[in-house]
């Protein structure tokens, strides 16, 4: 009984702690803006790596999506006889919600797994404490220039989405189940509203900021708690990146589309 | 060896180039066309309507006339217990002192619009004028019945508003 009350304490401890060491990474890594190195070139390639080659999976994500939107909204709106409000339906779902949601995911599972393993390999071969060393900042050095990047990329991502989801929408939309292409384009000139588009904006730059926070940080304290540093430690660490991740944009998703409403 | 890392280095800047143009873009359209966001002024002027009630207007809704849409509902407020709507017409349409505003339905599901019927006078409304004769909706009938039934010559200064 009482080693299971310690235990929970243990738990509480720990959690505490760990959330503790999170907050502290989070404002060492914002810290980074104002410190040393200041170099474009790694956020270029950065924005390389996290944009330009999120582009294709983006946008077969954003095809297929707008497709099947409109092909369930299309069965739907056909009851009641207002195939008309597709273009709207599928635009709004996209612009408010799915957009944003999509493109954090891909690019979680794209390039924050890898990002994460990156940093969490260079922690079990030292070369963090290496930079240590060398009076350079880590976290300046890794973690800032990818924040910048995904804050740069997320929201054109974000846009891109939209933009090719939509024109999705139309194809099966229009060309395929009849709706007139200007009740389609003329639903979404009228229904959407900067409020949505700046929505979708504002969503996609609070996931870019959890996104590298959550893998840079899981990567950057890889094995450190467990006092061993073996590759499984950099697997698992991965793994819980990408998990946490996903969950916490979920969830702040719910939590900013009620604020913002 | 350095003409290689070159080559690399101008790959990875073509790369981003397009991607960020590409995005770009994408987000302009999103905000210009889709999200109706200005930056250049505007082509539009606004008129006042004031309405003994806007049940079912949304801002934003259309503002048409004889079906062709020549601008936006931009604010529904409340004023003396009448509703007030500020309507912004496309600078090339010029309205009549008298037209006639009325609310109306798209279809049997769709969204209300406003409709704006021609007046016949020669003096043209400015920025910032009120349209006089209003109808509310669902008396669209009263309207068709004053319009058949004369009325329009007499300026009707005593319907309306």
């Amino acid at each position: 009984m009482l080693r299971l009350v310690e235990a929970l304490g243990a738990w509480g401890m720990r959690t505490v702690w760990g959330l503790g060491r999170m907050g502290i990474f989070f404002f060492l890594m914002m810290r980074g803006f104002f410190h040393p190195p200041k170099k474009y070139r790694p956020v270029l390639k950065q924005v390389h790596f996290i944009g330009t080659k999120s582009f294709f999976v983006i946008a077969f994500t954003a095809a297929f999506t707008g497709m099947v939107l409109a092909l369930q909204g299309y069965y739907t709106l056909s009851k009641f006889g207002s195939e008309g409000l597709l273009g709207s339906a599928v635009a709004l779902s996209l612009i408010r919600e799915l957009g944003p949601v999509l493109t954090a995911l891909m690019v979680t599972g794209r390039a924050g797994s890898a990002m994460c393993a990156e940093i969490g390999i260079m922690r079990i071969e030292e070369q963090i404490d290496a930079l240590e060393c060398m009076a350079i900042d880590p976290h300046a050095y890794l973690v800032t220039p990818r924040v910048i990047a995904a804050l740069i990329a997320l929201p054109l991502l974000t846009a891109f989405c939209n933009v090719v989801g939509i024109f999705g929408g139309y194809l099966i939309g229009v060309e395929l189940l009849g709706v007139s292409a200007g009740a389609y384009m003329d639903g979404i000139y009228t229904s959407v509203a900067w409020n949505d588009v700046h929505m979708g904006i504002v969503k996609s730059i609070c996931f870019a900021v959890l996104i590298i926070w959550i893998c840079t940080y899981k990567g950057f304290y890889t094995g450190v708690d467990e006092g061993n540093f073996g590759p499984e430690e950099v697997s698992r660490a991965t793994t819980q990146a990408v998990v946490f991740a996903s969950i916490s944009i979920l969830m702040s998703d719910y939590i900013l589309t009620s604020i913002l409403m | 060896m350095k003409r290689v890392l070159d080559m690399e280095k101008r790959r990875l800047e073509l790369g981003v180039g397009i991607f960020l143009i590409i995005g770009l873009a994408c987000l302009a359209y999103l905000s210009f066309k889709l999200g109706d966001v200005r930056l250049f002024g505007g082509s539009d002027y606004a008129v006042y309507a004031k309405f003994s009630s806007v049940a079912g207007l949304k801002d934003r809704a259309t503002v048409m006339q004889a079906g062709v849409p020549i601008g936006q509902v931009r604010s529904i407020t409340l004023e003396n217990g009448q509703a007030l709507v500020r309507l912004e017409i496309n600078r090339q349409v010029r309205l009549e002192e008298d037209v006639i505003a009325s609310i109306r339905t798209m279809g049997i599901l769709g969204d209300k619009y406003v409709s704006l019927s021609p007046g016949a006078s020669e003096e043209y409304l400015g920025p910032g004028d009120f349209i006089m004769q209003t109808e509310p909706p669902l008396d669209i009938e009263g309207l068709l019945g004053r319009f058949v039934f004369g009325g329009i010559d007499d300026g009707g200064d005593d319907w309306g508003l």
